[in-house]
């Protein structure tokens, strides 16, 4: 796997091996990304009988002013959904409603089919234990390790003793191609940027969850890591069959990721449905979008 | 607006208290609390309350000289320590060093999204961050202001037995008398301890609950963590001041004499 630990160990052995290893070391490597993109690139069109998995009906929300008016999406087993927008459009306000930390003033949003406008605050505890999120700055707790972090949805919610939680969080970061026996006892604040969105992955995925979303999570990284972490997603909606739903900037990695893409556009979705379709669209704000004009 | 906030910050203090029975408990952050709250205030408690009380003896030997009754000096600091100068002045020190510390704590948490984190990981911030605070500020506010009180008692003695001339079995007699004057209850706590003892454990509460609650409620990236900050150590002040003189009326109307 790419991750920067290997690449800083390829680095540092350049100088002592031939440039041809190095060569072939490269082409492997980019012949390894190719793969995974094939392998984890996303079903096209949903299957019939896909169970929806998180459905906003009709939301209204709004603060002081309208935030967003009459949205409407729904996300299948198994889909990663992309909003794209731009800033303070609401992207971020959408997956807070996801995990209802906002409550929306009409409309519904429903996990699992299952409405949780209406649920108490500890009840809505409990639905939040089947999501993991990932946050913009990763919201790691500066004042716990690594391994604290990761363990704690696992200590929280689930009997594991400590040896299973051991277990279960060097799993997990191996999954962020993380090695744990380096970061294990870090605190977040040593880490780098890249290295803090993979742990805020792996703690958002720790408790094996249904639905992971991801606020922005390329944002401020370089092109090498935005890449590793998109790989990341992929991989993790390709082998825990998970729902993701991903607000990102990055547009290059939204194509490479997305089974649909949502457009947030004056607090209304603007459009809705696949990379391709949206590539397609002759819509004039979809081409500005796209282009950048 | 305001009326709301009022009515935030004690829906906040409702369920802060009401978690101290709830489980999970989070005993070693309680204990972490405790700690950062009480065992690391102990210095400056010990300092003022020296000073307070050797200033104490200083004035009033003073005032009491004119009486020719400076040997009452030890009744007079011991009284003034219990009951107000002890739970205010550790309410006080503890509002500047441990309210803007929780403050500026659950404001950068609340900024950098760790409460939403708190929150998507299935846990109740108020109880894994608000509880274990309000509860050791309770616990250990009272243990403070008993060192506190004591200790500025000792400043009194110190400096009426070196500037004054008053013997220090005199001075403890006297102090000891005083305690006994305003009567016992149940027959052995002096009811100057209930005063002494009450105020601070709800200085404690003032202290932690705001602390908190401008923590929580930050907006704004660090200037707003500052602000918060400066908003807990006015506030909290404030407020230990004013509920001090309800207080006093109060437990002086139950305790009367």
């Amino acid at each position: 796997m790419t991750d920067e630990k290997n690449r800083r160990g390829e680095g540092r052995r350049i100088s002592e091996r031939n440039a041809d290893h190095v060569r072939a070391a490269i082409r492997d490597e980019l012949a390894k990304d190719e793969s995974i993109d094939a392998a984890h690139a996303p079903d096209a069109g949903t299957p019939v009988d896909a169970a929806p998995v998180i459905e906003l009906q009709n939301v209204f929300l709004a603060f002081d002013t309208p935030i967003l008016e009459d949205v409407s999406f729904v996300a299948n087993k198994g889909e990663t959904i992309c909003i794209v927008g731009e800033s303070g459009t609401g992207k971020s306000t959408t997956l807070k409603l996801i995990l209802r930390l906002l409550i929306p003033e009409k409309g519904r949003v429903c996990i699992a089919g299952k409405d949780i406008t209406p649920l108490s605050f500890v009840e809505a505890l409990g639905v939040r234990q089947k999501m993991g999120m990932v946050f913009q700055g990763a919201a790691l707790f500066d004042s716990m390790s690594v391994f604290e972090n990761v363990a704690y949805p696992l200590r929280e919610h689930t009997d594991l003793d400590e040896g299973e939680i051991e277990q279960r969080v060097r799993e997990k970061l191996q999954f962020v191609d993380l090695d744990p026996d380096r970061v294990m006892e870090q605190l977040p604040s040593e880490l780098s940027g890249g290295m803090r969105k993979r742990v805020g992955i792996a703690r958002g995925m720790a408790n094996n969850p249904e639905i992971m979303l991801y606020d922005e999570p390329t944002s401020g990284l370089d092109p090498l890591t935005t890449g590793t972490i998109t790989r990341l997603i992929m991989k993790l909606q390709h082998e825990l069959n998970v729902t993701s739903m991903v607000v990102s900037h990055d547009i290059r990695s939204v194509f490479r990721m997305a089974t649909r893409v949502a457009v947030l556009h004056d607090r209304r979705i603007e459009f809705f449905g696949t990379p391709e379709e949206m590539a397609a669209s002759d819509d004039t704000y979809l081409r500005d979008f796209l282009g950048g004009n | 607006m305001k009326l709301r906030k009022v009515q935030d910050y004690f829906s906040l203090a409702g369920r802060a208290l009401a978690f101290i029975f709830a489980r999970p408990f989070y005993m070693q952050d309680l204990i972490q609390q405790m700690d950062e709250i009480g065992v690391k205030s102990l210095g400056i408690v010990l300092l003022t309350g020296f000073f307070t009380g050797m200033v104490l003896a200083l004035q009033s030997s003073v005032s009491l000289a004119r009486f020719g009754a400076t040997m009452y000096i030890g009744s007079l600091v011991s009284a003034s320590m219990i009951r107000e100068l002890g739970p205010v002045l550790a309410g006080l020190m503890v509002a500047g060093r441990v309210g803007s510390g929780i403050a500026a704590q659950l404001g950068s948490m609340r900024v950098t999204e760790q409460i939403d984190a708190l929150n998507t990981l299935g846990t109740d911030p108020i109880k894994k961050l608000v509880t274990p605070r309000v509860l050791a500020a309770l616990i250990m506010l009272p243990v403070l202001t008993v060192i506190n009180d004591f200790v500025g008692i000792l400043g009194g003695n110190v400096i009426s037995t070196v500037m004054v001339g008053i013997p220090s079995g005199l001075y403890w007699r006297t102090v000891w008398d005083q305690i006994g004057t305003d009567g016992f209850a149940l027959r052995v706590i002096p009811t100057d301890f209930i005063q002494g003892i009450t105020k601070p454990f709800v200085f404690g509460g003032i202290i932690a609950i705001t602390g908190c609650y401008f923590g929580l409620n930050t907006t704004g990236g660090t200037e707003g963590v500052g602000q918060s900050t400066t908003r807990t150590v006015v506030m909290s002040s404030i407020l230990i001041l004013v509920v001090d003189y309800f207080l006093s009326q109060i437990l002086l109307s139950v305790f009367a004499p």
